[in-house]
């Protein structure tokens, strides 16, 4: 199966109608055309980095400067990311709105990403992070909406698991 | 030369910037300069300061971001050097304070004592412009002058000391500083524009 279009700007969509023009990531299959839209954009600041914890860096000085922002990387990447959003982020009261590529999970075919599948909820609920499925691109933007107002009230991160049905859909 | 004999010298330079530093040794030497709401005391998360610096300078333009990291913290976070070398904000000075140690936690040997690995070389490698490697007072307050008129990302790789204060403290606590540093910000911001109103005086 390939990544869908048409998913893709909707999950685009959604995150301009959040009022997010920042976005911080690392690429992978999944978030391929998402961020392609996000590059050709011109209207939004996208920082591709090396390494997915860099990333909440970026986001604290993204927060800081007063703009609204999201994250995207693979579950995995998130995986890489824990110290800084601990430390970071939980620590000084940053909210990160991070949107999630869920790979290893039902329907995965490609065996190296199965044990990261497993154990991303587990890790999420470990942090206490709220955490929430996007499966249907008809709703996704109220997703986006409701995981970046809730990231704000709590001044904490929260994310939304983007899934197979939505990606792939 | 020792890092806070560097932090005294530029320290008239830091009082209008935003100034994000690492942890322990750094960060006391800077609070005991003076503390000001534009500092940011990145207490944890070893290797971030220059991405949330990053992060600062890409929207706030009419800003003069500061970082003040350690080699320590750098070796943490090799991958910032490329990434501030694929967007290389104008606005932002990255200066790397090289002890050779991990002071804060223990004094122990980082990669770069002995000259084994070379930091600035790598900020080179990475595709970084302007890296200056520096090892006495002058030059590293020529490099700093140099960076702070440049309108282009700078990074100083300063050889210092394995040296740190003799005592530790804050009266800030870590959260209050990151609402503080916001809200600086914010306040800067609210003034710039053209619009603005005073604030009614107390």
């Amino acid at each position: 199966m390939t990544v869908s279009y048409d998913n893709s700007k909707s999950i685009f969509e959604g995150i301009k109608a959040a009022g997010i023009r920042s976005i911080s990531a690392l690429p992978e299959t999944w978030l391929g055309l998402l961020l392609q839209r996000a590059e050709d954009d011109p209207d939004v600041s996208l920082i591709q980095v090396a390494r997915e914890e860099e990333a909440v860096g970026v986001a604290a000085g993204a927060w800081f400067a007063g703009e609204p922002h999201v994250l995207l990387m693979q579950n995995h990447g998130f995986l890489a990311a824990i110290n800084g959003i601990v430390s970071l982020a939980q620590l000084y009261h940053v909210p990160l709105c991070m949107l999630i590529a869920l790979r290893g999970h039902w329907g995965e075919p490609y065996p190296w990403h199965t044990r990261g599948g497993t154990v991303t909820e587990e890790v999420l609920r470990a942090l206490s992070i709220p955490f929430e499925y996007a499966r249907d691109p008809a709703t996704v933007g109220r997703r986006i909406q409701e995981a970046w107002t809730l990231s704000q009230s709590s001044l904490y991160p929260v994310a939304l698991l983007l899934t197979r049905d939505l990606m792939e859909g | 030369m020792d890092r806070a004999q560097c932090l005294e010298m530029i320290y008239p330079e830091l009082e209008d910037k935003l100034v994000v530093t690492i942890m322990g040794a750094c960060a006391q030497e800077l609070y005991d300069l003076g503390h000001r709401e534009n500092f940011f005391y990145l207490q944890h998360a070893m290797g971030l300061a220059s991405s949330i610096g990053l992060g600062l300078a890409q929207h706030l333009p009419h800003e003069r971001v500061v970082v003040l990291d350690g080699d320590g913290s750098v070796l943490m976070n090799l991958g910032t050097l490329a990434t501030l070398a694929r967007y290389p904000a104008p606005n932002l000075v990255h200066v790397v304070f090289d002890n050779g140690s991990l002071l804060s936690t223990g004094g122990f040997d980082t990669h770069t004592t002995s000259g084994v690995t070379d930091l600035a070389a790598i900020a080179r490698g990475a595709g970084l412009e302007h890296v200056s490697a520096v090892g006495t007072p002058m030059e590293f307050g020529e490099a700093f002058i140099e960076a702070m008129e440049r309108d282009a990302l700078s990074v100083i790789v300063a050889k210092v000391r394995a040296t740190g204060p003799d005592h530790y403290g804050m009266d800030l606590h870590l959260p209050e500083n990151a609402f503080r540093f916001k809200r600086f910000i914010e306040e800067r911001k609210r003034a710039r524009r053209p619009d603005a109103v005073a604030p009614p005086s107390a």
